[in-house]
């Protein structure tokens, strides 16, 4: 057993606006296509326009003559990358195409204009073969992948749970579906890229929109065959990733490639909107087939949770979607399986909380249904399958308060005066009705951060100061303030006297923004590089003394199941007439171990809630199976949230500090306001209008008689 | 994008004789929707004429107690107008519920009805489409047809549908409703056109959204007076509560005297090719009584001849108890207001 020594909260728990908020705000803040470089030319690429097949030829004369035309780069003349490995990397390559989207040539020019103008002039033809890119739940093609992402089982057998749904006295059997969606940040995936030949080799300078520049740095050089200090990352300020930036795409080494067709030159390329719906990467939609057997008070005894999802057959990607059913819920006899239906189209990848997010839909929805079948109410059926250990491994929990949570829940939001009778509340000419919905995610942890503190001794009439530096990524969560109010605790200095330098590869390297471990990881590094710094210099150091940490080994997920939890408790009102829905009242009460930062927390915790009510009424990628491509590829046919689809939205968390993920006592909590959130949109639907929505988004379609 | 010259004529005059005398130029107002074209490659012209400063910008009393509004009236100042809001509180309500804030702030009444449809295949030129290249072929029919039509896109012959497009605007939708006329200039002189006639069914050329020719130019929208459009309201249904466009949406006026509807204006929007106007649904209602079977008939009658897409994309079917739920919803407040 071991149990972290926990760094004493000073500045961890109060409330602190971000960092750089002033300088965001004041549009001072730059971002990857915005640094000022000498003579840059920009990018603009060609795509192609079939789903499968290969290239035939490429017409490049009438961009080459325009004006202001300096290279045309295709897949005839691009150079040989030294590791294509992965093929979501192998840009340019060859002529075959594997998706409609998918690189085949790129304009370089002197202003943006003339790119796309050049571009616009390049005629590619091809032979096209025969695709299928919509996802089919009945392929012949399915496939079990090896693991699911990123290394979790494929599949899941506890117990005879064929015996248990046959013997069970209630059984809920339903098929659920979650569309495909884009993540969609609002600063567009982006490079500018230097390319600075040197003897044999040279160096990369980027400036990436990027959720890791170390990982950004690793993959460039891996591509290129360099050193991977011959490759520096610079992107301190990132206007959303949600994921999509986790993983570096196709666009970098695209961008890089060109680099190098033009030694010395900067190359700016900034994906289009459209581009972003078939290059950076997406979740891939989901069908999923839930059978819950109970005994009549509420108890399960069986649980299966079967996925069907599609992977692009260039990549794998296997969104990791029955994990949640493994943890949430206590049941003897249980099952989960993913398979796989590789399909002609773009690589689908991480977006906010891969795997829990889409398999939260499912799992909850059908546990509402239990509810309704048991004649319980669907908050007391939760509460009497809370295990009383991980339900799979059998590890106890490092904390778990799920149900206080869910109780929190019941106080605040005035759940006890709730009539369960569906389609009951007519108001208005609007059916009004509430739903509930658990929410669990990981609390993942990773090796391979490092950080270093540095003392500055006050100068005449100053004060001291201190340098903490993290190849971190602050994707708009506020990591830098965390990581400053960390640092200051792990110091034990005044959190103002502590500056933060994250998203550069010359400063020590860190882990991706992902998996709601950057806290964890990165935090843990900035609190051993403190300590070490503190046990080599002791309380009394003189300028300029610095330390190193790293994230030091610990089997605490050998012992213990670590996640964070939620109860998502929801109002929503359908027009009796229209079927328009509208959500008045959101309530999330998170238990996600030491809430640092209150004022940053809020706000991812309200952010992901937001994704899950989009989720919930709107997103959807429409997938044209004629053409293999997305034909709502711009953000005013692809929905995303307004205000106005919301009423109130509120935020709340459990005290709760968690001696065993990290040292600061706490927990991720960028995925978790997404997880269930989209789930108890569809129960309050169900209770206000009687009509069970098994698939999302749920539009008016669904209400209309 | 293809190059283009930018040019600012003096005069609406020479604005004019400039489009007219150059099949490659266009007029440029607000430039809320050219601009996506011409970075979308979906318009490509070689001239773009400036109308800043060149169409009127107010909106005036006409002797006979109804507005002309300039060409230039942005969509928001109109929405703002004390004079639309008392007399023609409908218009005001589908101006707002347009676009976004910025865009209304931009955006022109001329532009606004000149705006193309935002189907997603006429907006993407790796597409088949009749309206954006004739005689291409059509890849929305067969398509995702979710923001498409459901009436006046006819079959030929041949079981065809040329183009199953709409028109986007929310503005047009009362206008048409209330009698509007579109006041043009042009080389051959002024004209004036009924809103109703001004926009067109796609027939076998959807390549014309209007009747505009060459070189004409909207100079003013005339609204006439219309004491019913005092009580008339807009009400649009959309996959999100705002900045979206219309899946359908309703434009209608209605005097109710004793229990009887004595008249009635309505317009769709969302589900044709042309803002449409419900004349079947009109008579209907006049000298009905307003009551709930009243306001079904009046659907079922507008709704007879629609003709929904069954795609395996994603159908519009939808559409159809969808704009019949709206008009009965729409009608039914408006009535039960007291005037």
């Amino acid at each position: 057993m071991t149990t972290t020594d926990l760094v004493p909260a000073r500045a961890m728990g109060t409330p602190r606006r971000r960092t750089e908020g002033p300088a965001k705000v004041t549009g001072t803040a730059r971002y990857a296509a915005e640094y000022a470089v000498a003579r840059p030319l920009h990018l603009h690429p060609i795509l192609a326009t079939v789903p499968r097949g290969r290239v035939t030829a490429i017409h490049t004369t009438a961009a080459e003559a325009l004006d202001g035309v300096v290279a045309v780069l295709t897949t005839r003349d691009a150079e040989a990358l030294a590791d294509t490995a992965d093929r979501e990397f192998a840009v340019l390559q060859d002529d075959e195409i594997g998706f409609r989207g998918q690189y085949v040539a790129a304009v370089l020019a002197d202003t943006s204009e003339t790119a796309r103008h050049g571009a616009d002039l390049v005629r590619v033809t091809y032979d096209e073969d025969p695709f299928r890119a919509r996802l089919d739940p009945d392929s012949g093609e399915l496939y079990a992948p090896d693991s699911v992402n990123p290394a979790f089982a494929t599949d899941s057998v506890i117990g005879d749970v064929s015996s248990a749904l046959r013997d069970a006295p209630v059984t809920v059997d339903a098929t659920y579906r979650t569309a495909m969606t884009h993540n969609n940040p609002m600063e567009p995936h982006a490079s500018i890229v230097v390319w600075e030949p040197a003897g044999t080799g040279g160096r990369f300078t980027i400036f990436d929109s990027t959720q890791g520049v170390s990982a950004t740095r690793r993959n460039v050089a891996t591509v290129f065959g360099l050193d991977p200090g011959d490759v520096d990352v610079i992107s301190p300020h990132v206007g959303g990733g949600f994921g999509s930036k986790g993983n570096m795409h196709a666009n970098v080494v695209l961008a890089c490639l060109a680099a190098r067709r033009v030694p010395g030159r900067p190359v700016t390329y900034a994906l289009t909107r459209q581009q972003m719906f078939s290059l950076v990467g997406y979740r891939t939609p989901t069908v999923q087939h839930v059978r819950l057997g109970a005994s009549p008070d509420g108890r399960l005894t069986g649980l299966v949770h079967d996925v069907v999802e599609q992977t692009s057959r260039i990549k794998e990607f296997a969104e990791q979607t029955a994990t949640y059913s493994r943890s949430v819920y206590a049941a003897p006899h249980r099952r989960t399986t993913h398979r796989l239906d590789p399909l002609d189209v773009p690589v689908p990848s991480w977006m906010r909380a891969p795997g829990e997010c889409p398999g939260s839909f499912a799992a909850e929805v059908a546990m509402d249904e239990l509810a309704t079948a048991c004649g319980l109410d669907p908050v007391e059926l939760r509460i009497r399958n809370e295990p009383d250990a991980d339900p799979e491994s059998g590890k106890p929990f490092s904390s778990r308060h799920l149900v206080e949570c869910l109780r929190r829940g019941v106080e605040r939001f005035g759940w006890s005066r709730r009539d369960p009778t569906p389609r009951a509340r007519l108001v208005d000419g609007w059916w009004t009705g509430t739903g509930v919905a658990a929410a669990a995610y990981p609390a993942n942890r990773a090796p391979g951060s490092g950080a270093t503190v540095r003392f500055h001794a006050p100068a005449a009439g100053g004060e001291e100061h201190w340098d903490v530096e993290i190849a971190a990524a602050d994707i708009g969560t506020g990591a830098r303030t965390v990581l400053g109010q960390i640092a200051a605790d792990a110091l034990d200095v005044d959190v103002d006297t502590v500056e933060v330098t994250v998203g550069d590869t010359a400063v020590p390297a860190a882990t991706v923004a992902g998996g709601s471990s950057g806290t964890t990881n990165w935090g843990t590094a900035v609190v051993d590089a403190a300590q070490r710094f503190r046990e080599k210099f002791g309380a009394d150091p003189s300028d300029g003394d610095e330390a190193d940490g790293t994230t030091p080994e610990t089997d605490a997920a050998e012992h213990y199941a670590m996640s964070a939890f939620g109860a998502h408790f929801v109002e929503v009102a359908v027009h009796a007439d229209t079927g328009e829905i509208r959500v008045p009242r959101m309530l999330g009460v998170f238990a996600a171990g030491r809430i640092l930062n209150p004022t940053t927390a809020r706000s991812q915790l309200l952010g992901g809630m937001t994704m899950g009510l989009s989720m919930a009424l709107h997103e959807d990628s429409v997938m044209d199976p004629r053409s293999g491509h997305v034909v709502n590829h711009d953000l005013a046919n692809y929905h995303i949230a307004s205000c106005a689809d919301v009423g109130e939205i509120d935020v709340e968390w459990i005290d709760e500090v968690d001696p065993h993920v990290n040292p600061m006592g706490s927990k991720g909590i960028g995925e978790i306001g997404i997880v269930g959130a989209a789930a108890a949109v569809a129960n309050a639907a169900h209770h206000a209008t009687g009509v069970r929505v098994r698939s999302v988004p749920i539009t008016v379609d669904a209400f209309l008689g | 994008m293809k190059p283009f010259v930018h040019v600012r004529p003096d005069s609406a005059a020479d604005a004019i004789d400039a489009v007219a005398a150059d099949p490659d130029a266009v007029f440029l107002a607000g430039g809320t929707n050219l601009v996506d074209h011409l970075k979308l490659g979906v318009a490509t012209p070689g001239t773009l004429v400036d109308l800043r400063g060149l169409t009127s910008t107010a909106v005036e009393d006409l002797p006979d107690g109804g507005l002309r509004i300039g060409a230039g009236v942005r969509n928001s100042d109109l929405a703002g107008d004390p004079r639309v809001r008392r007399d023609y509180p409908g218009l005001a309500m589908a101006l707002l519920a347009g676009a976004s804030g910025q865009l209304r702030n931009q955006a022109t009444t001329g532009g606004n009805l000149l705006q193309r449809t935002r189907c997603a295949y006429f907006q993407d030129v790796t597409t088949p489409c009749n309206k954006r290249v004739p005689g291409q072929g059509c890849a929305a029919r067969d398509g995702w047809t979710r923001y498409h039509a459901i009436l006046g896109a006819a079959q030929d012959a041949a079981g065809l549908r040329h183009c199953v497009a709409t028109h986007p605007s929310d503005m047009a939708v009362p206008m048409v409703a209330f009698d509007a006329v579109v006041q043009l200039a042009g080389p051959d002189g002024d004209r004036a056109v009924p809103l109703g006639e001004f926009h067109r069914l796609p027939g076998d050329d959807p390549s014309r959204d209007t009747v505009l020719r060459q070189g004409e130019l909207v100079t003013a929208v005339d609204l006439p007076p219309l004491p019913v459009a005092a009580r008339s309201t807009y009400r649009k249904v959309r996959d999100r509560a705002s900045y979206a466009f219309a899946l359908v949406s309703v434009a209608a006026a209605v005097a109710v005297e004793d229990g009887t509807i004595t008249d009635a204006r309505v317009a769709f929007g969302g589900v044709a090719h042309r803002p449409w106007r419900a004349t079947r649904a009109e008579e209907v209602l006049r000298g009905a009584p307003a009551t709930e079977d009243t306001y079904r008939a009046a659907a079922d009658a507008e709704l007879a001849d629609a003709t929904p897409l069954d795609t395996e994309v994603g159908g519009n079917a939808f559409k159809v108890p969808l704009l019949r739920g709206t008009l009965t919803t729409t009608l039914r407040r408006l009535a039960e207001e007291r005037p």
